[in-house]
This record gives C-alpha cells, structure tokens and sequence, in this order.
C-alpha cells in the first residue's frame, strides 16, 4: 500500500517537475514587511497575469522575519521597510550570503487633522505627546479648545507600524485612541470632525482632510524623495547577490513606470516621482 | 429490505445527519481551544481576562482583554435597554391591536429590517448617525457606545418582536375570554394575563436579542470607535471583542501569541453566548407555561 502511495507520490512530483520545465517556470518566495505587503501583493497579480506558469508565494511576518528567511535562504526576496542591519550583514557574511539592496518605493506617512483645525504643522515630539495622549487639548498647541480625539489605525496594520517607528518610537498609543481599520475610514472619520487627528499613507491623501507639516516641512512626493519629510522612509526588497530569472525579472517590472503606478495606488510614493 | 429494516436504515440515515451539526460543532470548538489555549503558557489566565492593556503588537506585547469584554458588554447591555421595550411593545400591538391590514404591513417591515446586511447598517451609523450625533450633542466622536449601541438595537428589533410575537400568539384563547369574561378592560388583559403568559416566550426573545448583539461583528467594527481602554461615558469609544478579533486576525502571524490571543478572545465570546443559551434554557423552564398555555 505504501509503495503505491509513494509511488504515485512521485509520479506526481515528476509530472509537476517536467510541466515546470516545460513552462520554464521558477517558484519565487517573497517574505518579511507587512509594509511592502500590499505593494508586492498587486505587483504579483499583475506580474502574474503577463507571464503565466509563474510561481510566486508571498507571505508576511516583518522585516526581521524576512531578513532573516533570507539569512537561512529561506526566501528569495526578502521584504524589508528598514535597512538591513550591521549585526544582519555580518550574520549573513559567516553564512556566505550577500544581501543586495533594491528600492521599491518610499513610504511617507502624512498626520492629517479636520479642515477647520487651524493648526497648520507639528513637531514629531509633538505628535508622539498626543498620541501617547499627553496633550489632550487642540489649545495646547495653537488650535482652538477642543479636546483632541486620537485616530490611529489598528495596531496590526502596516501603516501603524510605519506611524510607531517615525513617531512613537518606543512609545505606546493611548488607549483612548480610537483603532480604525482602514486608510479609507481613517479619512472619513477625520473629514467629519474637527475634534480627531489621525494619519495615513500618502497616496490617501484627499481635499477632505488637510494635511499637517511635519517638522515645519509640507509633505509631498519631492520631499519625501530628499528624505527632507522626516516621516518617510525607502522599502526594500533584499536579495542574495544580484538577482536572476524571475526573481530579477519581478524586481524589474515592480521598478518599472507600470509596477511603479502599482506602489502610487497602493498609497505609497513611486521612487521616480519626478 | 423488509419493512423492518427499512425502519432502522432511515432511523439511522436520520441519525448520522442529526449527528453532523454535533461533529462539527464540536470540531470549531476543538479548534477554538487548541488554537486559544497555548496563550496561557506566555500568561496567567487573570492576567489575560483582567489586564487592563490590550497592546498585542507592543514590545512587549500586552494581552489584557477586559476592556473588550466590557466594550461588548456595554454595547449589547445599552441596545437590550433600547430594543426591549420597542420590540416587546410593537410584538404587542401587532399580536393584540392591530387591525388585520396593520398587522401584515408592520409585520412584513419588521421582516424586512432582519434583512438587512449588518454592513449596511454599519455604514448608515458610521456615514449618517456618527456626524449627526456628533455635531447635535457637540461630542468629540460619534464612534461611540450610543451609535453601536443604537444600530444593534435596530438588528435586535426584530429577532426580539418576532420570537415574541409568536409567543403572545401562542396564548390560549381562553386565557383572554375568561379576562374579559371578568370585567377586564382589553389593556388590563393585556398587562395582567396575555403578557404573563408569554413571559416566558418573551425572555427567551429577549436573550436571543442580545446573543445576536454580543456576536455582531461588522456593525461594531464600523461604528464602536474601536478604543480598547474601559469607557468613562456612553459618549466614548469602545472596542468590543468581535471587532478587536476581525481586525486583527488577518495580519496575525499565524499561531503567534497575538493569534492565539485573538483565538482565547473567541473562547471568551463563546463562554458568554454559552451563559446566555443557559439563561435562556432556565427563564424558560421555570417561567414553563403549564397545561393549554404550553409552548
């Protein structure tokens, strides 16, 4: 009975192969940021549908998770919204891996109030008070005196990690913060009250919510590209040395102007934005 | 097959079907604690039902759930308050007075309110009553207790005023003949006997009402404001346990401590239906109707 078993067993596996080569299919394992998730989710889908017989799998788990599956050459892109640390580089140097870096997209997170709030820019010290909820009032900082209602986005979302590592660093969210769970409700929560602060992924951005300054800087695709925005940052994908086959091939599309109009949909900043 | 042994096969067909609802209850039940329970090896079971922070992606991560068990308290609490009497008195008026025509249009309305997708009325509170109740009551958010509250009163109406309708029908005619027959005026029998007698029809609408508000999800998600911190008024945000679980599974690392944790939440969740199924099993039997009135 079991020899049968194995026998189909690898039947199936030798059909599965031979359709493979057939097909010059390659399997790609793309890991790590939550952040650039749902980039390289639509970026796969269309990629996908212009080269058939194309496997690529895609999974979460965060950048260490990512970096690290690279590490154990467990994934072949490693999704990354931080760069890869020292201690990473020597780890993958006594593994005989070389990490290779390659921007996708910059990530730039904009704290959006209610039109009729007067306040026009924070400083990021300032945002972090009120998100811890040590400034409770509008009046505190230059607005009018209104108690300020914190609107952040649930604490498994990519956007809030982005928000916890520009803003919070270390710190907690005030209970009190009101979780919603998407860029799309976040905006019309804002859009309605004057009371709330809340913020979102650039590409978000609409004429029903003002956007503040940060640190006395507008943001906006040129200044997050000078790094001149200090709520934006680079996205990474990690390779083992230069990418090959479909691997590169699906670097290359998500940099080209089509992957790129992918990562502006998405809500993030393309990185040839000018 | 002689008729004998037909009997026994459909006796047993009848049987292994009846037993498929069982088998599959008890396999999500199985899968509820053996993805749940791991989190009490990473925390004391006080300090998950009682801790007051619920911060799962922090370092380190915080798994206090008594702010959500109270937010779903609290919501499904304040829309018992608002659907009882509404869904009691209106069970009243179309089992007891209203005339023939009413009677099917009220109930029909009423039909049509159980239809309607949660989602919709997520959408009507988020889009419609949030801004209303906002600017009306000068509030800093109208994603609060009041506005959840208040739209799953509205998916509790009618599960309350049908399951009591039909137990006001359910009284014996005799019941009414021997009140008037006694001089009661037509409210009076109402009051004192039609409404006794059904009590205990109409407790178990009633709890059924609030297992259907405890267990909604979307409507809370849109419209609760999600806070996970114990509320100070009816005007603050809360996050009841239903939403915290829908919006954060989908981006939990698969059997990491947060999902097992969202997984003991649904425990939790399960525990309070089972309390509320058990309440409504004791009001019914020892309100039990005896003789013709039966249900």
């Amino acid at each position: 009975m079991i020899s049968i078993v194995k026998k189909i067993i690898s039947g199936m596996a030798l059909v599965v192969l031979t359709a493979g080569f057939a097909f010059a299919a390659e399997s790609v394992v793309i890991k790590g940021s939550t952040t650039v998730l749902p980039i390289t989710q639509a970026a796969l889908e269309a990629f996908m549908k212009d080269n058939p017989g194309v496997q690529i799998s895609l999974s979460g788990g965060g950048s260490g998770e990512g970096i690290k599956a690279l590490l154990d050459k467990g994934t072949n892109i490693a999704n990354s919204s931080r760069e890869i640390k020292k201690e990473e580089i020597n780890l993958a140097a006594s593994k005989g891996i070389k990490p290779v870096a390659h921007v996708v997209a910059y990530d730039a997170i904009i704290p959006i109030v209610n039109p009729k709030n007067k306040v026009k820019g924070l400083s990021i010290d300032q945002l972090s008070q009120i998100y811890q909820g040590k400034i409770t009032n509008w009046k505190e900082i230059g607005g009018d005196d209104l108690k300020i209602v914190v609107i952040s986005r649930d604490s498994s979302s990519g956007t809030f990690e982005s928000w916890d590592h520009f803003v919070m660093k270390k710190n907690k969210v005030t209970p009190r913060a009101q979780m919603l769970a998407s860029n799309g409700a976040i905006v019309t929560a804002i859009a309605k009250n004057r009371y709330a602060i809340g913020y979102l992924g650039m590409g978000y951005l609409n004429k029903s919510v003002k956007a503040l300054m940060v640190n006395d800087v507008v943001a906006s695709a040129e200044t997050a590209l000078a790094k001149q925005y200090p709520l934006s940052r680079e996205l990474y994908m990690y390779t083992n040395g230069e990418p090959q086959g479909v691997t590169a091939r699906f670097i290359e599309f998500l940099k080209s102007p089509a992957g790129q109009k992918i990562v502006k949909k998405e809500g993030f900043v393309p990185i040839a934005a000018k | 097959m002689n008729r004998h042994t037909k009997e026994k096969f459909i006796k047993y067909i009848l049987f292994l079907i009846a037993l498929v609802s069982v088998i599959v209850l008890g396999l999500i039940v199985f899968s509820l604690f053996r993805e749940g329970l791991p989190i009490f090896k990473k925390i004391g079971l006080a300090d998950f039902l009682l801790g007051l922070e619920w911060y799962p992606t922090s370092e380190p991560p915080l798994f206090g759930i008594l702010p959500l068990i109270v937010g779903s308290l609290i919501v499904t609490l304040i829309s018992t308050i608002i659907a009882v009497p509404l869904g009691v008195l209106s069970a009243i008026y179309i089992a007891e007075i209203a005339p023939a025509v009413l009677k099917e249009i009220f109930k029909s309305i009423i039909e049509l309110l159980a239809g309607l997708p949660s989602v919709v009325l997520g959408f009507f509170g988020m889009i419609v009553v949030a801004p209303w109740l906002q600017e009306t009551f000068d509030l800093p958010t109208g994603l609060n207790i009041i506005n959840a509250s208040a739209i799953l009163a509205i998916m509790a109406i009618p599960t309350i005023s049908s399951i009591s309708e039909d137990a006001l029908y359910a009284v014996p005619r005799e019941f009414k003949e021997a009140s008037y027959a006694l001089g009661a005026t037509k409210f009076e029998t109402i009051i004192r006997v039609i409404l006794p007698s059904a009590l205990s029809g109409v407790s178990t609408a009633v709890i059924l009402g609030m297992s259907r508000a405890i267990g909604e999800t979307m409507v809370v998600l849109m419209v609760a404001g999600g806070a996970a911190a114990i509320p100070e008024s009816l005007f603050d945000s809360v996050r009841p346990m239903t939403a915290s679980i829908a919006a954060e599974m989908g981006e939990a690392p698969y059997r990491s401590a947060h999902y097992s944790a969202l997984f003991a939440t649904g425990i939790v969740l399960f525990f309070l239906a089972l309390v509320f199924n058990m309440i409504a099993d004791y009001v019914s039997n020892k309100y039990k109707q005896v003789g013709s009135a039966t249900l």
